[in-house]
Protein backbone atom coordinates (compact mmCIF):
# COMPACT_ATOMS: atom_id res chain seq x y z
CA UNK A 1 0.00 0.00 0.00
CA UNK A 2 1.12 3.46 -0.59
CA UNK A 3 0.21 6.66 1.26
CA UNK A 4 -0.26 10.26 -0.09
CA UNK A 5 -0.12 13.19 2.26
CA UNK A 6 -1.37 16.71 1.20
CA UNK A 7 -4.39 19.08 1.89
CA UNK A 8 -7.97 20.06 0.49
CA UNK A 9 -8.73 23.63 -0.27
CA UNK A 10 -11.45 23.81 2.41
CA UNK A 11 -10.33 25.72 5.16
CA UNK A 12 -12.77 23.34 7.56
CA UNK A 13 -11.84 20.13 6.30
CA UNK A 14 -11.16 18.02 9.26
CA UNK A 15 -7.69 16.39 9.60
CA UNK A 16 -8.65 13.03 7.85
CA UNK A 17 -6.39 9.65 7.22
CA UNK A 18 -8.00 6.66 5.63
CA UNK A 19 -8.23 4.93 2.60
CA UNK A 20 -9.27 7.24 -0.78
CA UNK A 21 -12.09 5.99 -3.27
CA UNK A 22 -13.46 7.99 -6.24
CA UNK A 23 -17.37 8.05 -7.08
CA UNK A 24 -18.88 10.16 -9.71
CA UNK A 25 -15.88 11.96 -9.82
CA UNK A 26 -15.39 13.31 -6.26
CA UNK A 27 -13.31 11.80 -3.89
CA UNK A 28 -14.21 9.61 -0.78
CA UNK A 29 -12.46 10.27 2.23
CA UNK A 30 -13.27 9.35 5.66
CA UNK A 31 -17.51 9.99 4.95
CA UNK A 32 -16.25 13.37 3.32
CA UNK A 33 -16.71 13.71 -0.57
CA UNK A 34 -14.03 16.61 -2.76
CA UNK A 35 -14.49 17.91 -6.16
CA UNK A 36 -11.39 16.76 -8.19
CA UNK A 37 -10.16 20.01 -9.45
CA UNK A 38 -6.19 20.49 -8.84
CA UNK A 39 -3.76 19.70 -6.35
CA UNK A 40 -3.63 16.34 -3.70
CA UNK A 41 -7.36 15.82 -4.99
CA UNK A 42 -5.93 15.86 -8.45
CA UNK A 43 -3.37 13.38 -7.58
CA UNK A 44 -5.47 11.20 -5.75
CA UNK A 45 -7.71 10.75 -7.84
CA UNK A 46 -4.68 9.77 -11.09
CA UNK A 47 -3.48 7.37 -8.38
CA UNK A 48 -6.64 5.93 -8.11
CA UNK A 49 -7.00 5.43 -11.61
CA UNK A 50 -3.65 3.93 -12.29
CA UNK A 51 -4.06 1.89 -8.91
CA UNK A 52 -7.30 0.31 -9.98
CA UNK A 53 -6.23 -0.85 -13.43
CA UNK A 54 -2.86 -2.07 -11.78
CA UNK A 55 -4.95 -4.09 -9.46
CA UNK A 56 -3.38 -2.28 -6.40
CA UNK A 57 -5.61 -1.54 -2.81
CA UNK A 58 -6.72 1.98 -2.55
CA UNK A 59 -4.04 4.18 -1.80
CA UNK A 60 -4.14 5.68 1.85
CA UNK A 61 -4.83 9.74 2.80
CA UNK A 62 -3.54 12.25 5.12
CA UNK A 63 -5.36 14.63 4.25
CA UNK A 64 -6.68 18.27 6.28
CA UNK A 65 -7.98 21.50 4.72
CA UNK A 66 -5.76 24.83 4.03
CA UNK A 67 -6.13 27.51 2.17
CA UNK A 68 -2.73 28.87 2.74
CA UNK A 69 -3.18 30.12 6.25
CA UNK A 70 -0.95 26.68 7.14
CA UNK A 71 -3.23 25.80 10.55
CA UNK A 72 -4.07 22.77 9.03
CA UNK A 73 -0.97 21.82 7.14
CA UNK A 74 0.85 21.95 10.60
CA UNK A 75 -1.42 20.11 12.09
CA UNK A 76 -0.89 17.53 9.72
CA UNK A 77 2.73 18.05 10.24
CA UNK A 78 2.58 17.01 13.80
CA UNK A 79 -0.15 14.24 13.25
CA UNK A 80 2.63 12.52 10.95
CA UNK A 81 5.23 12.40 13.26
CA UNK A 82 3.14 10.58 15.76
CA UNK A 83 1.88 8.45 12.98
CA UNK A 84 4.65 7.73 11.07
CA UNK A 85 7.00 5.83 12.77
CA UNK A 86 4.07 2.79 13.25
CA UNK A 87 3.40 2.91 9.41
CA UNK A 88 4.36 0.26 6.88
CA UNK A 89 3.84 1.69 3.38
CA UNK A 90 6.05 1.03 0.06
CA UNK A 91 5.60 4.44 -0.89
CA UNK A 92 4.36 8.20 0.86
CA UNK A 93 4.01 11.20 -1.73
CA UNK A 94 4.27 14.13 0.33
CA UNK A 95 2.48 17.17 -1.87
CA UNK A 96 0.52 20.25 -0.70
CA UNK A 97 1.49 21.52 2.29
CA UNK A 98 3.03 24.93 3.39
CA UNK A 99 6.66 24.51 3.29
CA UNK A 100 8.10 24.79 6.96
CA UNK A 101 11.09 23.21 6.91
CA UNK A 102 11.21 22.57 11.10
CA UNK A 103 8.20 20.42 10.77
CA UNK A 104 9.69 18.75 7.56
CA UNK A 105 12.98 17.68 9.01
CA UNK A 106 10.64 16.48 12.15
CA UNK A 107 8.97 14.36 9.52
CA UNK A 108 11.86 13.02 7.80
CA UNK A 109 13.77 11.93 11.29
CA UNK A 110 9.76 9.97 12.41
CA UNK A 111 10.33 8.03 8.84
CA UNK A 112 13.62 6.71 9.97
CA UNK A 113 11.63 5.05 12.31
CA UNK A 114 8.96 3.27 10.42
CA UNK A 115 8.31 -0.37 10.32
CA UNK A 116 10.42 0.16 7.18
CA UNK A 117 11.69 2.93 5.21
CA UNK A 118 9.25 3.60 2.92
CA UNK A 119 10.05 5.06 -0.84
CA UNK A 120 9.84 9.16 -0.87
CA UNK A 121 8.35 10.85 -3.35
CA UNK A 122 8.12 15.15 -3.15
CA UNK A 123 6.16 17.00 -5.06
CA UNK A 124 4.78 20.45 -4.41
CA UNK A 125 5.37 22.27 -0.98
CA UNK A 126 6.58 19.28 0.67
CA UNK A 127 9.45 19.86 -2.33
CA UNK A 128 10.29 23.06 -1.72
CA UNK A 129 10.60 22.40 1.67
CA UNK A 130 12.95 19.68 1.51
CA UNK A 131 15.42 21.71 -0.82
CA UNK A 132 15.56 24.19 1.71
CA UNK A 133 16.32 21.66 4.52
CA UNK A 134 19.17 20.61 2.62
CA UNK A 135 18.06 16.70 2.85
CA UNK A 136 17.21 16.48 -0.61
CA UNK A 137 19.15 12.94 -1.05
CA UNK A 138 16.87 11.34 1.26
CA UNK A 139 14.27 11.08 -1.31
CA UNK A 140 13.89 8.68 -4.09
CA UNK A 141 11.62 10.94 -6.49
CA UNK A 142 10.96 14.77 -6.95
CA UNK A 143 8.60 15.97 -9.62
CA UNK A 144 9.35 19.78 -10.35
CA UNK A 145 7.79 21.77 -13.41
CA UNK A 146 10.42 23.85 -14.96
CA UNK A 147 10.05 27.41 -13.01
CA UNK A 148 10.44 24.02 -9.68
CA UNK A 149 13.41 22.70 -11.50
CA UNK A 150 15.01 26.35 -11.56
CA UNK A 151 14.29 26.56 -7.86
CA UNK A 152 16.01 23.56 -7.23
CA UNK A 153 19.10 24.45 -9.26
CA UNK A 154 19.82 27.92 -7.42
CA UNK A 155 21.44 26.87 -4.46
CA UNK A 156 20.54 30.39 -2.65
CA UNK A 157 16.63 30.41 -3.87
CA UNK A 158 14.04 29.80 -0.58
CA UNK A 159 11.36 29.85 -3.10
CA UNK A 160 10.42 29.61 -7.15
CA UNK A 161 9.75 33.10 -6.59
CA UNK A 162 12.97 34.55 -5.23
CA UNK A 163 14.89 32.21 -8.09
CA UNK A 164 17.88 34.09 -9.25
CA UNK A 165 16.63 35.79 -12.57
CA UNK A 166 20.02 34.21 -14.57
CA UNK A 167 18.80 30.88 -14.02
CA UNK A 168 16.32 31.09 -16.92
CA UNK A 169 13.08 28.97 -16.73
CA UNK A 170 13.84 27.87 -20.36
CA UNK A 171 12.86 24.47 -21.95
CA UNK A 172 16.60 24.74 -23.72
CA UNK A 173 18.03 24.95 -20.25
CA UNK A 174 16.97 21.74 -18.41
CA UNK A 175 19.63 19.62 -18.69
CA UNK A 176 21.66 22.39 -17.39
CA UNK A 177 19.27 23.07 -14.85
CA UNK A 178 19.50 19.89 -13.61
CA UNK A 179 23.30 19.21 -13.48
CA UNK A 180 23.33 22.43 -11.16
CA UNK A 181 20.44 21.31 -8.90
CA UNK A 182 22.79 17.87 -8.71
CA UNK A 183 25.99 19.94 -7.99
CA UNK A 184 24.24 21.53 -5.08
CA UNK A 185 22.76 18.14 -3.66
CA UNK A 186 19.24 19.80 -4.50
CA UNK A 187 17.74 17.11 -6.16
CA UNK A 188 16.32 13.59 -4.78
CA UNK A 189 17.73 10.84 -6.12
CA UNK A 190 15.66 10.78 -9.49
CA UNK A 191 14.18 13.73 -10.91
CA UNK A 192 10.90 13.56 -13.32
CA UNK A 193 11.00 17.24 -14.81
CA UNK A 194 7.10 17.82 -16.11
CA UNK A 195 7.14 20.33 -19.37
CA UNK A 196 6.85 20.14 -22.78
CA UNK A 197 9.10 17.26 -23.02
CA UNK A 198 8.96 15.28 -19.63
CA UNK A 199 13.13 14.63 -18.45
CA UNK A 200 13.91 11.41 -16.03
CA UNK A 201 17.15 12.20 -14.60
CA UNK A 202 19.65 10.72 -11.97
CA UNK A 203 22.98 11.98 -10.63
CA UNK A 204 24.06 10.47 -13.42
CA UNK A 205 22.01 12.68 -16.46
CA UNK A 206 19.06 12.33 -18.71
CA UNK A 207 17.97 8.61 -18.32
CA UNK A 208 14.52 9.18 -20.86
CA UNK A 209 12.79 12.21 -22.61
CA UNK A 210 9.64 11.58 -23.34
CA UNK A 211 7.89 14.13 -25.54
CA UNK A 212 5.08 12.45 -27.02
CA UNK A 213 2.36 12.78 -27.90
CA UNK A 214 2.39 16.80 -27.62
CA UNK A 215 -1.02 18.94 -26.16
CA UNK A 216 0.19 22.27 -25.92
CA UNK A 217 -2.56 23.16 -23.78
CA UNK A 218 -1.25 20.28 -21.07
CA UNK A 219 0.50 23.17 -19.92
CA UNK A 220 -2.30 26.09 -19.22
CA UNK A 221 -4.80 22.75 -17.23
CA UNK A 222 -4.47 22.82 -13.36
CA UNK A 223 -3.68 19.84 -12.06
CA UNK A 224 -1.41 18.03 -14.78
CA UNK A 225 1.03 18.00 -13.09
CA UNK A 226 -0.64 16.80 -9.78
CA UNK A 227 -1.95 13.70 -12.04
CA UNK A 228 1.50 12.70 -13.22
CA UNK A 229 2.79 12.44 -9.96
CA UNK A 230 -0.30 10.71 -9.14
CA UNK A 231 0.45 7.95 -11.34
CA UNK A 232 4.14 7.56 -10.61
CA UNK A 233 3.21 6.85 -7.04
CA UNK A 234 1.01 3.67 -8.22
CA UNK A 235 3.43 2.49 -10.32
CA UNK A 236 6.25 2.87 -7.68
CA UNK A 237 4.41 1.39 -5.18
CA UNK A 238 4.20 -1.86 -7.72
CA UNK A 239 7.96 -2.35 -6.59
CA UNK A 240 8.78 -1.19 -9.81
CA UNK A 241 12.04 0.80 -10.60
CA UNK A 242 12.35 4.59 -10.25
CA UNK A 243 13.31 5.20 -13.83
CA UNK A 244 11.21 2.67 -15.45
CA UNK A 245 8.01 3.85 -13.43
CA UNK A 246 8.32 7.71 -14.42
CA UNK A 247 8.81 7.19 -18.01
CA UNK A 248 5.14 4.84 -18.22
CA UNK A 249 3.55 7.57 -16.14
CA UNK A 250 4.98 10.44 -18.42
CA UNK A 251 3.96 8.49 -21.45
CA UNK A 252 0.66 7.82 -19.59
CA UNK A 253 0.02 11.34 -18.70
CA UNK A 254 0.45 12.63 -21.72
CA UNK A 255 -1.61 9.70 -23.49
CA UNK A 256 -4.66 10.14 -21.12
CA UNK A 257 -4.27 13.98 -22.22
CA UNK A 258 -4.63 13.36 -25.60
CA UNK A 259 -7.58 10.94 -25.51
CA UNK A 260 -9.11 13.88 -23.57
CA UNK A 261 -8.78 16.36 -26.44
CA UNK A 262 -8.15 19.34 -24.15
CA UNK A 263 -8.15 23.14 -25.11
CA UNK A 264 -6.34 25.42 -22.11
CA UNK A 265 -10.39 25.42 -20.73
CA UNK A 266 -10.35 21.86 -20.08
CA UNK A 267 -10.27 20.95 -16.30
CA UNK A 268 -8.49 17.68 -14.85
CA UNK A 269 -11.12 15.18 -14.06
CA UNK A 270 -11.74 15.09 -17.87
CA UNK A 271 -7.81 13.75 -17.95
CA UNK A 272 -8.21 11.84 -15.13
CA UNK A 273 -11.08 9.73 -16.60
CA UNK A 274 -8.73 8.42 -19.78
CA UNK A 275 -6.34 7.60 -17.64
CA UNK A 276 -6.87 3.40 -17.51
CA UNK A 277 -7.00 3.35 -21.22
CA UNK A 278 -3.65 5.07 -21.53
CA UNK A 279 -2.15 3.33 -18.62
CA UNK A 280 -2.85 0.20 -20.69
CA UNK A 281 -1.83 1.12 -23.66
CA UNK A 282 1.63 2.74 -22.56
CA UNK A 283 2.10 -0.89 -20.40
CA UNK A 284 1.37 -2.79 -23.61
CA UNK A 285 4.02 -0.63 -25.03
CA UNK A 286 6.37 -1.48 -23.03
CA UNK A 287 6.00 -5.43 -23.13
CA UNK A 288 7.00 -4.65 -26.65
CA UNK A 289 9.84 -2.45 -26.20
CA UNK A 290 9.56 1.31 -24.76
CA UNK A 291 9.02 3.13 -27.52
CA UNK A 292 10.51 6.16 -25.78
CA UNK A 293 14.21 5.04 -25.25
CA UNK A 294 14.93 5.97 -29.15
CA UNK A 295 14.55 9.47 -27.71
CA UNK A 296 16.09 9.24 -24.34
CA UNK A 297 19.40 8.83 -26.21
CA UNK A 298 22.50 11.69 -27.18
CA UNK A 299 21.11 13.75 -24.18
CA UNK A 300 23.01 14.25 -20.77
CA UNK A 301 22.57 16.73 -17.79
CA UNK B 1 4.26 52.73 0.32
CA UNK B 2 2.38 51.05 -2.11
CA UNK B 3 1.66 46.78 -1.55
CA UNK B 4 3.60 45.59 -4.02
CA UNK B 5 6.45 48.08 -3.75
CA UNK B 6 7.96 46.13 -0.81
CA UNK B 7 9.83 43.74 -3.82
CA UNK B 8 12.58 46.45 -4.92
CA UNK B 9 14.61 45.03 -7.98
CA UNK B 10 18.45 44.65 -6.42
CA UNK B 11 21.08 42.47 -8.30
CA UNK B 12 22.17 39.53 -6.61
CA UNK B 13 25.48 39.04 -5.44
CA UNK B 14 26.14 37.45 -2.15
CA UNK B 15 26.66 33.58 -0.32
CA UNK B 16 24.07 31.63 1.73
CA UNK B 17 24.05 32.76 5.86
CA UNK B 18 23.73 29.70 8.23
CA UNK B 19 20.32 30.95 8.98
CA UNK B 20 17.23 28.75 8.16
CA UNK B 21 16.04 28.89 4.48
CA UNK B 22 12.41 29.48 4.65
CA UNK B 23 13.03 32.62 6.69
CA UNK B 24 12.45 35.96 5.67
CA UNK B 25 13.17 39.59 7.03
CA UNK B 26 10.99 43.09 6.95
CA UNK B 27 12.96 45.65 6.27
CA UNK B 28 11.67 49.44 7.56
CA UNK B 29 12.43 53.06 7.26
CA UNK B 30 13.02 53.44 10.92
CA UNK B 31 12.92 51.37 14.06
CA UNK B 32 9.61 53.11 15.38
CA UNK B 33 7.82 51.09 12.08
CA UNK B 34 9.66 48.16 13.40
CA UNK B 35 8.18 48.30 16.96
CA UNK B 36 4.98 49.26 15.85
CA UNK B 37 5.22 46.22 13.37
CA UNK B 38 6.20 43.70 16.15
CA UNK B 39 3.42 44.65 18.07
CA UNK B 40 0.95 43.97 15.16
CA UNK B 41 2.42 40.81 14.27
CA UNK B 42 3.13 39.25 17.59
CA UNK B 43 -0.88 39.96 18.40
CA UNK B 44 -1.91 38.33 15.44
CA UNK B 45 -0.34 35.42 16.76
CA UNK B 46 2.92 34.98 14.23
CA UNK B 47 6.25 33.62 15.29
CA UNK B 48 8.43 36.54 14.73
CA UNK B 49 11.74 38.21 16.16
CA UNK B 50 13.34 41.79 16.10
CA UNK B 51 17.11 41.10 15.66
CA UNK B 52 20.02 43.75 13.87
CA UNK B 53 19.97 43.16 10.07
CA UNK B 54 22.70 41.08 7.54
CA UNK B 55 25.64 43.01 6.67
CA UNK B 56 24.32 43.55 3.33
CA UNK B 57 21.80 45.52 4.18
CA UNK B 58 22.77 47.20 7.17
CA UNK B 59 22.42 51.33 6.94
CA UNK B 60 23.19 51.90 10.70
CA UNK B 61 22.02 51.51 14.17
CA UNK B 62 18.64 49.33 12.67
CA UNK B 63 16.61 46.29 13.17
CA UNK B 64 14.80 43.90 10.94
CA UNK B 65 11.69 41.59 11.92
CA UNK B 66 12.41 38.05 10.33
CA UNK B 67 9.14 36.12 9.65
CA UNK B 68 8.02 32.82 8.36
CA UNK B 69 8.56 34.06 4.68
CA UNK B 70 6.65 31.61 2.69
CA UNK B 71 3.31 33.51 4.55
CA UNK B 72 4.94 36.60 3.58
CA UNK B 73 1.11 37.88 1.42
CA UNK B 74 -0.49 36.74 4.49
CA UNK B 75 2.00 38.77 7.03
CA UNK B 76 2.24 41.95 4.67
CA UNK B 77 -1.64 42.13 4.34
CA UNK B 78 -2.16 42.50 8.23
CA UNK B 79 0.61 45.08 8.26
CA UNK B 80 -1.11 46.54 5.64
CA UNK B 81 -4.00 46.94 7.94
CA UNK B 82 -2.26 48.43 10.45
CA UNK B 83 -0.37 51.06 7.91
CA UNK B 84 2.75 50.00 8.56
CA UNK B 85 4.20 48.62 5.85
CA UNK B 86 7.90 47.38 5.13
CA UNK B 87 9.69 48.75 2.66
CA UNK B 88 11.20 45.76 1.54
CA UNK B 89 11.17 41.84 2.17
CA UNK B 90 14.10 39.66 1.47
CA UNK B 91 15.08 36.32 2.15
CA UNK B 92 17.19 35.60 5.42
CA UNK B 93 19.88 33.44 3.43
CA UNK B 94 20.28 35.57 0.53
CA UNK B 95 19.57 39.47 1.59
CA UNK B 96 19.92 40.90 -1.71
CA UNK B 97 18.30 38.13 -3.47
CA UNK B 98 15.20 39.99 -5.89
CA UNK B 99 11.77 38.09 -6.82
CA UNK B 100 11.09 36.42 -10.04
CA UNK B 101 10.11 39.77 -12.50
CA UNK B 102 10.13 37.88 -15.88
CA UNK B 103 6.97 36.46 -17.38
CA UNK B 104 6.46 34.01 -20.28
CA UNK B 105 3.79 34.60 -22.45
CA UNK B 106 2.10 32.13 -24.41
CA UNK B 107 -0.56 32.24 -27.20
CA UNK B 108 -3.14 29.41 -27.44
CA UNK B 109 -5.21 30.63 -30.26
CA UNK B 110 -8.12 32.42 -28.55
CA UNK B 111 -5.88 31.36 -25.15
CA UNK B 112 -3.53 33.69 -23.00
CA UNK B 113 -1.35 31.99 -20.30
CA UNK B 114 1.30 34.37 -18.74
CA UNK B 115 3.94 32.27 -16.04
CA UNK B 116 5.30 34.55 -13.12
CA UNK B 117 7.97 31.93 -11.70
CA UNK B 118 6.30 28.86 -10.91
CA UNK B 119 2.41 29.83 -11.16
CA UNK B 120 0.47 30.24 -14.85
CA UNK B 121 -2.96 31.81 -14.99
CA UNK B 122 -4.72 31.30 -18.76
CA UNK B 123 -7.13 33.78 -19.84
CA UNK B 124 -9.89 33.58 -22.74
CA UNK B 125 -9.25 36.78 -24.36
CA UNK B 126 -12.11 37.19 -25.60
CA UNK B 127 -14.37 37.02 -22.72
CA UNK B 128 -11.44 37.70 -20.03
CA UNK B 129 -12.62 34.63 -18.32
CA UNK B 130 -9.76 32.81 -16.29
CA UNK B 131 -10.08 29.10 -17.43
CA UNK B 132 -7.20 28.16 -15.48
CA UNK B 133 -4.60 28.42 -12.73
CA UNK B 134 -1.67 26.05 -12.65
CA UNK B 135 1.67 25.74 -10.84
CA UNK B 136 2.92 26.31 -7.56
CA UNK B 137 3.16 24.18 -4.41
CA UNK B 138 2.00 26.13 -1.45
CA UNK B 139 -1.77 25.34 -0.16
CA UNK B 140 -3.32 28.49 -1.23
CA UNK B 141 -3.00 27.66 -5.01
CA UNK B 142 -5.96 24.90 -5.35
CA UNK B 143 -7.75 27.52 -2.85
CA UNK B 144 -7.21 30.17 -5.15
CA UNK B 145 -7.91 28.38 -8.36
CA UNK B 146 -11.41 27.11 -6.93
CA UNK B 147 -12.32 31.11 -6.07
CA UNK B 148 -10.68 32.50 -9.49
CA UNK B 149 -11.52 30.23 -12.66
CA UNK B 150 -14.83 30.68 -14.25
CA UNK B 151 -14.42 34.29 -13.32
CA UNK B 152 -13.28 37.29 -15.43
CA UNK B 153 -10.87 39.19 -14.38
CA UNK B 154 -12.65 41.88 -13.10
CA UNK B 155 -15.16 39.92 -11.53
CA UNK B 156 -12.32 37.38 -9.45
CA UNK B 157 -11.03 38.28 -6.44
CA UNK B 158 -7.05 38.98 -6.60
CA UNK B 159 -4.70 36.91 -5.41
CA UNK B 160 -3.14 39.66 -3.09
CA UNK B 161 -6.83 39.57 -1.55
CA UNK B 162 -7.34 36.08 -1.00
CA UNK B 163 -3.42 34.17 -1.24
CA UNK B 164 -1.51 33.60 1.28
CA UNK B 165 2.31 32.42 0.70
CA UNK B 166 4.92 33.53 -2.00
CA UNK B 167 3.06 31.21 -4.65
CA UNK B 168 0.17 33.87 -4.29
CA UNK B 169 2.27 36.58 -4.33
CA UNK B 170 3.53 35.09 -7.78
CA UNK B 171 -0.04 34.82 -9.13
CA UNK B 172 -0.79 38.26 -8.37
CA UNK B 173 1.85 38.86 -10.64
CA UNK B 174 0.67 37.11 -13.57
CA UNK B 175 -3.12 37.76 -12.76
CA UNK B 176 -1.77 41.76 -13.22
CA UNK B 177 0.33 41.09 -16.36
CA UNK B 178 -2.88 39.01 -18.12
CA UNK B 179 -5.36 42.04 -16.74
CA UNK B 180 -2.26 44.36 -18.24
CA UNK B 181 -2.65 42.54 -21.68
CA UNK B 182 -6.29 41.77 -22.16
CA UNK B 183 -7.16 45.66 -21.47
CA UNK B 184 -4.42 47.20 -23.82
Amino acid sequence: MHAIVGTIPREQFPLTPGEVGLIDNELCIGGNRVPVNRGTPALLAAAIKAGDFLGLPAPYGYVVGDIGHGDGSRRLYEYLTLHLPQSDFESITLHYLLPDVNWHNRVLAKLDEAVRRPRLIADAGFMYAAKMSGKSLQYDLFTPDIGELAFLADEEAPHPFYTRGFILHEESGVPDLISRAYAHNNAARHLLVKGEKDYIANEKGIQAVIDQPVEDAMEAIGGTGDTLTGIVASLISTGMEITEAASIAARTNRLAGYYAKPTPATQVIEIVNHIPRALEEVLGENERGAPWEEVSQGESA
Amino acid sequence: MAFFDVFKRRHAETSAGGAPGDRGLLIFENTSEVIRAERVLKAKGWEIRVMGPPPEIRSGCDLVIEIPLIEELNILRSLQEAGVLPKEVVPVTSPLLKPVDLFKVKELDRYLMVRAANMKLTVDKETSTIVNVSGGGCPDVPYLAQEMVGKTLMEAPSPREIGHTLCGYALQLAYEEATRRCTQ
